[in-house]
């Protein structure tokens, strides 16, 4: 397809949701799970296509915003305590923490190291050896089976100096929660976590809630087509979950991923910035592999930290409002200078805002 | 964080490991949760993992509505 013809279908996507959503009569609002989604919306400015009683908010699929500022705490005192080397991917290193990031943790003489592959992990405890090395441990389902596996090799290979610092989340419990909110009407799924835990294994929003679920792809066009089904499903009253990423979705994932994930890890109670703590919608090392454990193998006394009550982030995250809604956005709070985590991560709503505008 | 690209799968180098040609590069993947893969499939790439194949079928019936739908909208504007 060329850039006209996909600029028709955009067009004839966006009639469609027109026609459907002026039928219907009444403001309907779709919460878009993942942040790389959110990303995508912005960047393509596709909302600039959408009617004004379909408003579409951002939710918890941020990773790095989601992530207590305390873990970014543990991980410095860790390194500081035990001389570690830190090994991270490159969304963590400048969110702020209580005394500063990863980012000036290194340049106070930090160890520490951002990665592509979690793979690279082993490599860098290799040549740390016999210093231990610590693998941030963030991410969602689609993270977690690459870091699984990374463990599992090091196992086998012997690598008895590295370990993970676990603050993984899994997405169906939060999604429950949000569920239940009677200003969402319906949910934009994720791509590629859902690459992993299958589109079939959402039936519960509408078994349980009466609301509809489509997954979407991230291309623009993917995301108009899943807007249109949720569009037409909401205004229907004819909840279902649509898989609209069939070329790469299976109705029930990826079984091999999630038997490595399953190995390697355990369910555990997790904390979500804005949803508090959540039971079971997080991970803990399990069994044997607890051996990687940085949380049972290098202790350190974390103090609690506090977030800038100014900071709108928390409430974001469930799409209960937007970013131009908090004072310090654009203003005390820059990409450069975040205050919060949703303004640095390169997938946060108000580092979205701030890039592409306010729309 | 959750991004994943298609790449292709361009030669199988152990158990588990593969190339894939990443824009012109050749780069590492592992295809331990791709037990399955073949040569020339095209893999959704994370974290230097390949995490699902490419359905070719279900990508083309994507593209053939597209163009239906964008053909609709062509006629529509000369009309
Ligand atoms: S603009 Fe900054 S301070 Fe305001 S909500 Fe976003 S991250 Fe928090």
């Amino acid at each position: 397809m060329n850039s006209a013809e996909e600029k028709r279908t955009a067009q004839a996507l966006a009639r469609e949701i027109r026609t459907i959503c002026a039928a219907a009569g009444r403001p309907m609002q779709f919460m878009e799970v993942c942040g790389t989604h959110t990303m995508a919306i912005h960047a393509s400015g596709l909302k600039s296509l959408l009617p004004g009683n379909l408003r579409l908010v951002s939710g918890p699929g941020c990773p790095v915003c989601v992530t207590e500022k305390g873990f970014i705490d543990e991980a410095i005192l860790i390194g500081r305590k035990y001389d570690a080397s830190l090994v991270t991917f490159g969304d963590l290193v400048r969110v702020p923490g209580s005394f500063g990031s990863l980012t000036t943790f290194r340049a106070e003489g930090g160890r520490v190291t951002v990665v592509y592959s979690p793979m690279d992990a082993i490599t860098r405890a290799l040549q740390e050896s016999p210093r231990p090395t610590v693998f941030l441990g963030v991410g969602f389902e689609t993270t977690i089976p690459t870091v699984a596996a990374t463990l599992q090799a090091a196992g086998l290979r012997g690598v008895d100096n590295l370990f993970v610092l676990p603050a993984f989340k899994t997405i169906h419990r939060p999604l429950q929660i949000l569920a239940a909110k009677d200003d969402l009407h319906g949910f934009l799924l994720p791509g590629h976590v859902s690459a992993i835990i299958g589109a079939g294994s959402y039936e519960y929003l509408v078994q349980d809630f009466n609301k509809p679920g489509a997954v979407a792809g991230f291309d623009p066009l993917d995301i108009l087509v899943a807007l249109r089904d949720l569009s037409r499903m909401a205004a229907e009253g004819r909840p279902e979950i649509l898989n609209d990423y069939r070329r790469v979705v299976r109705n029930d994932g990826n079984p091999v991923a999630r038997a490595i994930m399953d190995e390697v890890f355990e369910p555990a109670d997790a904390v979500w910035r804005g949803l508090g703590v959540i039971p079971g919608s997080g991970l803990a090392l399990r069994g044997t592999f607890t051996r990687f454990d940085a949380r049972k193998h290098l202790p350190v006394e974390v103090p609690v930290a506090k977030d800038d009550p100014r900071c709108l982030c928390a409430a974001i995250l469930t799409g209960s409002t937007t970013p131009d809604k908090c004072g310090l956005f654009g203003k005390e709070c820059t990409p450069e200078d975040p205050v919060g985590p949703c303004m640095v991560s390169s997938e946060g709503t108000c580092a979205a805002y701030h890039k592409y505008g306010v729309a | 964080m959750c991004l994943a690209i298609p790449m292709k799968l361009i030669a199988i180098t152990g158990e588990g490991t593969g190339k894939v040609d990443a824009g012109g590069v050749n780069a590492d993947v592992s295809l331990m949760m791709l037990p399955h893969a073949q040569l020339g499939d095209f893999l959704i790439v994370h974290a230097g993992f390949g995490i699902e194949v490419l359905d070719a079928e279900e990508a083309e019936t994507r593209l053939d509505l597209f163009r239906e739908l964008a053909a609709a909208t062509a006629e529509e504007e000369e009309a």
